[in-house]
């Protein structure tokens, strides 16, 4: 143990002297025990919450005699990608091509991920940072608005849809997307903890808003840039808008998986199950792998050292 | 109150004069503000006012006054048990996850960059995966004896099989335990964001004025920083605990046992997706509504106290 804790406080030593160039930042003492349990617990923690996808990934690799054995098995045995081929096949041989439903997402997810970053921000700013006529008014609805429930809503949403003409495209799903208010409320808390001396110090510099905006304001708060824009990639490229969109061609991806993924396709079988369990490791997959990315960018943003009042 | 003493006509000139200053900001507000107003402001409007009338979706809704919320307080007893059950589940899953997600969160930070990323997404990862994670629950709780925790118990000497997803006395176990399972969401992620924001020249200063461990850097310094991010996640929390439904809809079916898992939001969903009751299920949105409201002004109050 005392070998570990030397390694240990060697390590350390040599990370710090790094950083010598760096501006020098030091934390409050680490002790060597408490990084043990640290690190134990959210191992265990891990494991846990790791647990459900695990299943899920080893699920699809099952070949169809493992799928149903009693009682179940948690890891995959004989591991397979013959779910993987099954569902490409079924994807190749649908009536319209999945080129075209994979192009209908890819609209719908990327217009309204940037979209709504780009509105919801610009409408984040003033109310986080202003004081003027009806904006403490807006504040109060933003928080309001989160906390009913959507189910007794969408009929007056339906009719106002329909009214616009937008029913059978896919603007039906993003132009309400758009209105979400959780990545507005997450960017607007955020930009609540800018210091005002930073904004004053670009208003005498002779910057508008819409400059301190896109300059300072959203560098700043990157992180919860990043955190929304998961938030609404995710509520996108989940949406299978079958409320609205009735034509098979104006169907995006997840409507397509949905049905797969339910049985609801003539000549596959039993086959079903494996193919509708690699569907949901994909559907989870590319959400996940833009989180990474985009996780992996929130580093602490030093803009505001020492500015904090 | 110097403000009062200013004549009706002379605040009106001054708060256009505000307004006239503002342009710019309402210029940028607009765009998502039309939006807001149109997809979510006139929508909820309109479900309030559904909640006066008899509204079936096929028919002409007709004004019925209170009649909904008499109905709902005084003729309906599974709405009461859906209201304790909710309370049971939120009371347990609202502060249990809030502090995990926090205490989660702040760990994470105390990782290398990389580690962290990592952690941070296997812990989100059961809210992403979504209704796919329920069969993997449905697994372990299994009823028989081939289910994990029966299994379990047996080896510890427990012998008679426990029915934990249909027996009306077990059922709430699970559905609590798979709810604070995937309360690990937003919140947990604005968590980490915000932690990460902290100013670490605020660290240093803490350090010399005598801050000796990181418990006591936690609060006096991370916590008191983050006012902004545990306002948001508690929203979150509010608004995920008290409308839990479909874990108890995705493990013990619908209508769960005795109700013993019957939640506001699950009577709102028989009504108004099922029944097509919608002003009875409007009603009860609006219930629900107000109950949020309030929790959010009390927990609103709490959190002002944070690191003073």
């Amino acid at each position: 143990m005392e070998i570990l804790k030397r390694l240990y406080y060697k390590r350390l030593k040599k990370k710090n002297s790094m950083k010598d160039f760096a501006p020098s930042v030091k934390k409050s003492k680490r002790s060597f025990w408490g990084n043990v349990i640290l690190g134990l617990f959210l191992l265990a923690m891990a494991v846990a919450f790791f647990f459900p996808v695990l299943y899920m990934v080893s699920q699809s690799l099952k070949p169809m005699n493992e799928m149903f054995i009693f009682p179940p098995k948690i890891m995959v045995q004989n591991p397979t990608f013959d779910n993987y081929r099954d569902f490409v096949n079924v994807l190749a041989n649908t009536m319209v091509p999945v080129t075209r439903s994979l192009f209908n997402s890819l609209f719908v997810v990327v217009i309204g991920s940037i979209g709504h970053i780009l509105l919801a921000s610009l409408c984040a700013y003033p109310l986080a940072k202003y004081k003027f006529p009806g904006s403490k008014f807006f504040n109060q609805i933003i928080v309001y608005s989160l906390m009913f429930n959507a189910s007794v809503t969408a009929i007056p949403n339906f009719l106002t849809i329909a009214g616009l003409g937008m029913l059978d495209t896919q603007w039906a799903i993003i132009v309400p997307g758009l209105a979400s208010t959780l990545g507005l409320y997450l960017m607007k808390n955020f930009m609540e903890q800018i210091p005002d001396s930073l904004m004053e110090a670009a208003q005498i510099d002779g910057a508008g808003y819409a400059r301190i905006h896109f300059t300072i304001v959203m560098p700043v708060v990157k992180p919860a840039l990043v955190t929304a824009f998961i938030m609404v990639f995710q509520a996108f490229w989940t949406n299978t808008g079958a409320n609205f969109i009735y034509t098979e061609s104006q169907k995006g991806f997840a409507y397509v998986v949905g049905q797969l993924a339910s049985g609801k396709v003539a000549g596959v079988g039993a086959s079903f199950v494996g193919i509708s369990s690699a569907s949901s490791v994909l559907m989870f997959a590319v959400p996940l792998v833009v989180f990474l990315i985009m996780q992996n960018n929130v580093v602490s943003t030093m803009a505001t050292s020492g500015m904090k009042e | 109150m110097a403000a009062s003493k200013i004549s009706f006509k002379r605040r009106a000139q001054l708060t256009l004069r505000d307004m006239k200053r503002a342009i710019p900001l309402y210029i940028m507000i607009a765009p998502f503000m039309l939006l807001f107003f149109v997809f979510v402001v006139y929508p909820v409007l309109k479900a309030m006012w559904f909640s006066f009338t008899d509204y079936n979706v096929l028919e002409k809704a007709n004004f019925v006054g209170l009649r909904n919320y008499q109905k709902l307080f005084l003729e309906d007893k599974t709405f009461i048990t859906a209201i304790k059950n909710t309370f049971i589940i939120a009371v347990i899953v609202g502060p249990g996850g809030y502090i995990m997600s926090y205490l989660l969160a702040w760990m994470i930070n105390e990782l290398p960059h990389k580690v962290g990323t990592v952690l941070t997404v296997i812990f989100y990862a059961p809210s992403m995966a979504g209704a796919a994670v329920y069969s993997v629950f449905a697994m372990i709780f299994s009823n028989d004896s081939n289910g994990y925790l029966n299994a379990f118990l047996r080896n510890l000497g427990v012998n008679e099989a426990i029915k934990w997803l249909s027996d009306s006395k077990y059922v709430m176990v699970v559905v609590v335990l798979a709810s604070l399972w995937m309360s690990m969401g937003v919140g947990f992620l604005s968590f980490v964001a915000g932690i990460k924001g902290v100013d670490e020249a605020q660290y240093e200063a803490g350090a010399i004025d005598g801050i000796r461990n990181r418990w006591q850097e936690l609060w006096y310094i991370t916590l008191p920083n983050m006012k902004p991010q545990l306002l948001f996640g508690a929203v979150m929390t509010i608004t995920g605990s008290l409308s839990v439904g479909a874990v108890g809809d995705a493990l013990v079916g619908f209508p769960s046992p005795n109700y013993a898992t019957h939640t506001i939001v699950n009577h709102l969903n028989d009504y108004g997706s099922i029944r097509m009751e919608m002003g009875y299920a409007s009603a009860i949105a609006v219930i629900l509504f107000l109950v949020m409201i309030l929790c959010n002004g009390l927990i609103q109050k709490l959190l002002r106290k944070v690191g003073t």
